[in-house]
């Protein structure tokens, strides 16, 4: 096994933003608006950062998908532990229109070239909640996957991973090369330390364009318009059952 | 003439522009770790005054503390304007926990300036080796800002000095591996301030070493300052720093250092002060509308915010002076006594803002203006640094 982890990094919105939807509800107002790494995504690298500690791996590579600034979030990765990264560029249309389609295309490129012996995911993002691009990312690779992973433990060539689903806990054990997807309870990403900061300056970042991987960034979805969630109606008290009852069957819900 | 004043003007304005990566990044890994661990803790140990080690062993861990020590003791060897970002950050937080984790600069400092290399091996190699505090050792209970009028003794008997004398106000006092301790060794009063007095470096577990009580402050009441007493005390030669009679300078030239970063802790403390005073006011109703929509609460924070601005320009102006290697006496004086008075201010104002509600202890702005007195007290007091200020300004003047 290459003992290589790739993990994919996402630039979003940062979680304490008030966000502001554009006076053309064409999207919501990133300019000048505070971005960082995807909540998730941190669990992710903290995991992969985990494994090659415990020296079950021996590469983290972090990856992430977008312009210029992206490169700020895969300094991150690389000041939590990752060993070096890779920048794709996409930028303008292809980027606004960038989904889990395209990600998980690239992902699945990046993984074959480098001979990724696990890809590990948030389990989603916090700008568009998808949950796909683990998912597809497999499906693309033909590869096992482990998703909504709150415990994951190397054995052999196989992986056991404890995922969080509606009924509990799941517990499953799926051959590697796997796609791994990270839930909340997964880990607690860490601080990255000063002297991981100024050490991560030196770390390489590779540029790759889609292109390069063969991947086509069309998108088969399109953004027709984005709308605030309705502002929310004062409710009123009711005394009795029957009152509670007669006037939802007046708002006509029952 | 003119050209070069044009040139430095130029240059100045150009190099003082934006944050580089680096900075950006050492200033967010600060403030997300004082907004997620010390915020929560700093009301607890506010009340409790118990010592906030485990913060500080964290803040260690994470490489926020001892920014200064050169990189061949182990250290990053930062930049003063790059430890300054951290300080505000952390100040943000808590002041008690900023002065705890900042006494060590300053006990540092001399050794960094005047150590020799197997002195500052010894003593601040093993501060990046484990979470250690030191402590600044000066001030008595008959001389603070008189720093030539202590009378603490050291008197030489052969390898060793053996010193006697009472020290005050010692922050760190309790919890320091090792002080800087500034002693008198020329008994002579005609002899000058600039030869009578001797810097050492102690460990704290020398005999003879009494720790005084915990003294209960109004403010950054989890910083522990104490009285000590050294009691024929033996000190080798070899802790001697420079040399006898080198002491003053040392102590002194260690605070065109210090005192910016002094001055940003009061900057952290006054930002948070605006940010809870602003938040409160976007919040609370008076007359049928947020009381930050009447002109007299608007116009307090916008002056709030001019001082904010105005301090953080002033150290961060201090701060570079030094780094670029020019003597900053001048601005780092303006800025230490600049931030203190505007940390009164702004902690005094956002109480105001508050109303009944600040005056209370479960609201988070009394704290600030307790925490904010000591700002115009120590590192040289408000008076100080305006003697400092009129002699330097003045000094340009005569020529």
């Amino acid at each position: 096994m290459s003992g290589r982890v790739l993990v994919g990094v996402k630039r979003v919105i940062d979680y304490a933003v008030k966000i502001r939807v554009k006076p053309d509800h064409s999207g919501v107002v990133t300019d000048g608006v505070k971005h960082s790494m995807n909540p998730f995504c941190e669990i992710a690298v903290e995991e992969a950062v985990k494994l090659k500690e415990k020296k079950l791996i021996k590469e983290v590579v972090a990856v992430s998908c977008g312009p210029q600034q992206v490169q700020e979030t895969i300094r991150t990765a690389l000041a939590m532990g990752a060993d070096r990264g890779i920048h794709v560029e996409v930028s303008g249309k292809d980027y606004d229109n960038m989904g889990p389609l395209q990600v998980s295309k690239i992902m699945a490129a990046l993984a074959k070239k480098e001979e990724a012996q696990l890809v590990i995911l948030g389990k989603q993002a916090i700008d568009d909640d998808c949950n796909q691009t683990g998912q597809m990312t497999a499906a693309l690779l033909d590869w096992p996957q482990g998703t909504f992973a709150s415990e994951v433990t190397l054995e052999g060539d196989k992986v056991k991973v404890v995922r969080e689903i509606d009924g509990g806990l799941e517990t499953i054990k799926i051959n590697t090369p796997a796609v791994v997807t990270a839930d909340l309870r997964l880990n607690t990403p860490r601080y990255a330390t000063l002297p991981n900061i100024m050490k991560a300056k030196k770390k390489k970042i590779a540029n790759v364009k889609p292109a390069d991987l063969g991947v086509d960034m069309a998108s088969r979805v399109e953004v027709l318009r984005v709308d605030e969630p309705p502002q929310r109606q004062a409710g009123m008290k009711v005394e009795t059952v029957e009152d509670l009852v007669g006037k939802l069957k007046e708002a006509g819900r029952i | 003439d003119i050209t070069i004043k044009i040139h430095k003007l130029i240059t100045h304005t150009k190099t003082r522009k934006k944050l580089t990566e680096q900075q950006k990044e050492f200033q967010l890994l600060a403030r997300k770790f004082a907004r997620e661990e010390v915020v929560p803790a700093a009301p607890g140990y506010d009340k409790s005054g118990e010592y906030p080690f485990p913060i500080i062993k964290k803040a260690w861990e994470l490489g926020l503390m001892n920014s200064h020590i050169p990189e061949d003791c182990g250290g990053m060897g930062l930049s003063i304007f790059d430890a300054c970002l951290i300080t505000e950050e952390l100040a943000y937080g808590c002041t008690g926990v900023q002065t705890a984790i900042e006494a060590n600069s300053l006990g540092q400092m001399p050794v960094i300036l005047a150590g020799n290399d197997a002195q500052k091996k010894k003593y601040l190699g093993r501060m990046t080796e484990e979470p250690l505090m030191c402590a600044y050792c000066v001030t008595e209970p008959g001389a603070g800002s008189d720093v030539a009028g202590i009378k603490t003794r050291a008197v030489k008997k052969g390898d060793e000095y053996i010193v006697n004398g009472q020290k005050m106000w010692i922050t760190n006092g309790g919890k320091a591996n090792w002080y800087f301790l500034l002693t008198r060794t020329d008994s002579d009063p005609k002899c000058p301030a600039s030869k009578a007095f001797t810097g050492f470096i102690v460990d704290a577990d020398t005999p003879g070493i009494q720790v005084g009580r915990k003294e209960l402050n109004m403010g950054q009441r989890c910083s522990d300052t104490r009285g000590i007493t050294f009691e024929d005390v033996r000190i080798p030669k070899e802790n001697v720093l420079i040399g006898e009679g080198a002491g003053f300078k040392i102590a002194m030239g260690a605070f065109d250092k210090t005192r910016p970063p002094v001055a940003a802790g009061a900057t952290g403390l006054a930002q948070r002060a605006l940010d809870e005073a602003t938040n409160y006011a976007l919040e609370r109703k008076t007359f049928g509308r947020l009381i930050a929509e009447h002109q007299a609460v608007s116009f307090l924070l916008a002056e709030m915010a001019m001082k904010v601005e105005l301090a953080r320009m002033a150290y961060q102006r201090s701060a570079w002076e030094v780094d670029e290697g020019r003597r900053n006496t001048y601005y780092a004086s303006i800025a230490k006594a600049f931030a203190g008075d505007i940390a009164n201010q702004v902690a005094s104002d956002a109480v105001q803002i508050f109303g009944g509600n600040g005056f209370n202890s479960e609201y988070p702005v009394e704290k600030l203006m307790r925490d904010a007195k000591i700002y115009q007290i120590y590192e040289g007091t408000a008076q100080i640094q305006r003697l400092i200020i009129a002699r330097e300004h003045l000094g340009k003047f005569k020529k």
